[in-house]
């Protein structure tokens, strides 16, 4: 410290490293600059964030709009009660529980397949197979989503119908089953992925206690490993089914879309129309302000809330699951 | 207290930006376009398609869009295209519009187009009534072996309520009664083929153009459709095909060359390479 060179050395390469040149005081145009450059860069992320929500509170307040009119233009309770959908004819007839059941109709079809082949897909990938493969499978189930839903549409189409009919003998192959199985093929990957996430999110510790308090490999995922992840698997299954209620080009082209209930019931040999279906055939004829125009909204706002509700079903229980892990789990 | 005034004047500037951008398109697409925007009927598709790649090395670029008659007079009423093609005249609503918008449609008949009953190679059934058709589609004739056929459901397909042929279908034959509910619908003519081609038991309807050895044409009401019965207007389920053009185009224009095109012989060529009736042979 005495020697003067050190010190002069010393406080050069302060200066050097965190710029002590720069005055504490700033002159008034400096402030000014630095207010406006924090407030520029605030507003610039702000409008960028906000362009998103904003985008999401117009389609629902547009959808909404164009939707209530239909509610005061027509019976409502017809349109839950009765099967005739004759939108173009004159008189018009707007009954509406076909195209509902038909969306029923196919997105059960596909969570009753779906879901348990996903899970098992799931438990295998997370606890089961081996790692190496495990990278291989994983990516592979994932490309499955990538497929568009057109392309899947054309083998429904081109593929499964003429063998529905040729080989199983039905009378059309463009039918409920069809379009539930296609659908559970492209509800699947979300599936599987969503869940395996959620069951290896459960960590090494609860596997390995299970196996410690003597736990075969069946009652360690039975009784520990899946029920830790419920809340994961269930959002997983809600995903899903999101994306099958949501579905339009494939059931347009594998569900046939007769606007009928199936009867009896069970015969899901037969064709069925969907929610999503009817609003892509027929917004282009649709007359701009005309009644028609307002029921498609209308149907439009239909599946806009079951969608949300399900899309808010499902963050409750992801947030469950987070919350869960946080705790140590159970 | 800063932040939230900063919040109203950024959203008030993307307000002000979103609406200068909408005010900006509408104001593009009213200027006349280097290329011609054709849109409409699936029916009248290839044939606009056909006049796109012969226009292509002659100086004239066309853009051909086919999601139904409905969209090619809804886009003509909003001037966003030069030509709709339409397997059907302007609905008197339609006509309506266009003139409140400023729009005078004007119809050139171009070619005539018949729409045929299509079954399944393997049906027996060659000819039915346009009454027998009718019931099948509302529901009252549901087995083939109500018309002379093999015992077997009929499948019923009809094209989507947005298409010209189905509502040349639904006026010609149906006479405006209602289709049962039990009647599958598919999205165009090449899929409604396609179906009928792998059905047995199925029957639909598509235009002339897409009628093919895969599929049996019907003969109705002892008229069997081919160019001579449709042109000459016998065939109960034929119908001209219309261009419509916001008023008679400048003679000489690029518009002009193309809605009068079917006069030439090349043009005529092109309408029966596709399946269509020339209008000159009546």
């Amino acid at each position: 410290l005495s020697n003067p060179a050190d010190h002069s050395s010393l406080s050069g390469r302060r200066a050097g490293a965190v710029d002590s040149d720069r005055p504490l005081l700033l002159t008034p145009g400096q402030d000014l600059a630095g207010f406006v450059g924090n407030l520029a860069g605030r507003g610039f992320l702000f409008a960028i964030t906000f362009a998103s929500v904003l985008a999401v509170l117009l389609i629902f307040i547009f959808i909404g709009a164009e939707a209530i009119p239909f509610f005061a233009e027509v019976n409502v309770t017809e349109f839950f009660r009765t099967t005739e959908w004759y939108p173009t004819h004159e008189p018009a007839e707007w009954g509406g529980l076909a195209l509902l059941l038909g969306s029923l109709y196919v997105t059960l079809i596909a969570v009753v397949i779906a879901v348990p082949i996903g899970l098992l897909a799931a438990v295998f990938l997370s606890d089961i197979v081996s790692f190496k493969l495990r990278q291989i499978i994983k990516p592979v189930i994932e490309i499955l989503a990538a497929i568009p839903s057109v392309a899947v549409g054309f083998f429904a189409f081109l593929v499964v119908a003429p063998w529905l009919q040729n080989t199983l003998g039905m009378d059309t192959g463009a039918n409920a089953l069809n379009a539930g199985v296609l659908l559970a093929v492209m509800a699947m990957p979300t599936i599987v992925s969503i869940a395996e996430d959620s069951l290896t999110a459960i960590g090494r510790e609860l596997r390995e206690g299970a196996y410690a308090l003597g736990s075969t490999r069946a009652e360690m995922l039975l009784k520990v490993v899946i029920p830790a992840a419920g809340s994961g698997i269930i959002a997983a299954i809600i995903l899903g089914v999101m994306r099958a209620v949501g579905e339009t080009m494939l059931v347009l082209m594998a569900a046939g879309n007769a606007s009928q209930i199936p009867h009896p019931w069970w015969d899901l040999t037969q064709s069925v129309r969907t929610m999503t279906g009817t609003i892509a055939f027929e917004m282009g004829e649709a007359p701009h302000g005309g009644t028609h125009y307002h029921c498609l909204f209308a149907v439009g706002l239909i599946l806009l809330v079951i969608t949300f509700a399900l899309n808010l079903t499902s963050e409750y229980f992801l947030n469950r699951s987070r919350r869960k892990l946080r705790g140590g789990g159970k | 207290m800063k932040a939230t005034k900063w919040q109203v004047v950024v959203v008030l500037s993307l307000a002000a930006v979103l609406c200068g951008a909408s005010g900006h398109i509408a104001a593009q697409e009213s200027e006349d376009s280097a290329v011609i925007q054709m849109v409409g009927s699936t029916t009248v598709g290839p044939i606009a398609d056909a006049y796109a790649e012969y226009f292509k090395d002659k100086g004239i670029k066309i853009s051909v869009t086919k999601n139904g008659s409905g969209d090619g007079a809804k886009a003509l009423v909003d001037g966003l295209c030069d030509i709709a093609d339409m397997s059907r005249f302007m609905k008197e609503k339609e006509f309506k519009a266009a003139v409140e918008n400023g729009v005078m449609p004007v119809a050139h008949v171009m070619a005539m187009d018949g729409v045929c009953v299509i079954v399944h190679p393997s049906n027996p059934v060659k000819a039915l009534t346009t009454e027998q058709i009718r019931n099948i589609y509302k529901g009252e004739i549901t087995n083939w072996k109500e018309l002379g056929g093999a015992d077997q459901n009929i499948v019923v397909i009809s094209r989507d309520t947005n298409s010209g042929t189905y509502e040349t279908f639904e006026g010609l034959v149906m006479n405006k009664e209602k289709m049962a509910g039990s009647v599958e619908y598919v999205a165009s003519n090449p899929h409604a083929k396609a179906r009928v081609e792998s059905t047995p038991g199925a029957v639909a309807y598509v235009g002339l153009g897409f009628v093919d050895n895969k599929v049996v044409a019907l003969t109705v009401d002892g008229i069997a459709p081919n160019r001579k019965t449709i042109a000459a207007g016998v065939y109960p389920v034929s119908r001209p095909l219309f261009f419509f053009t916001n008023g008679y185009p400048k003679l000489g224009s690029k518009v002009f060359t193309i809605v009068t095109f079917h006069l030439t012989e090349e043009g005529q060529k092109i309408i029966e390479e596709k399946g269509f009736v020339p209008v000159t042979s009546y």
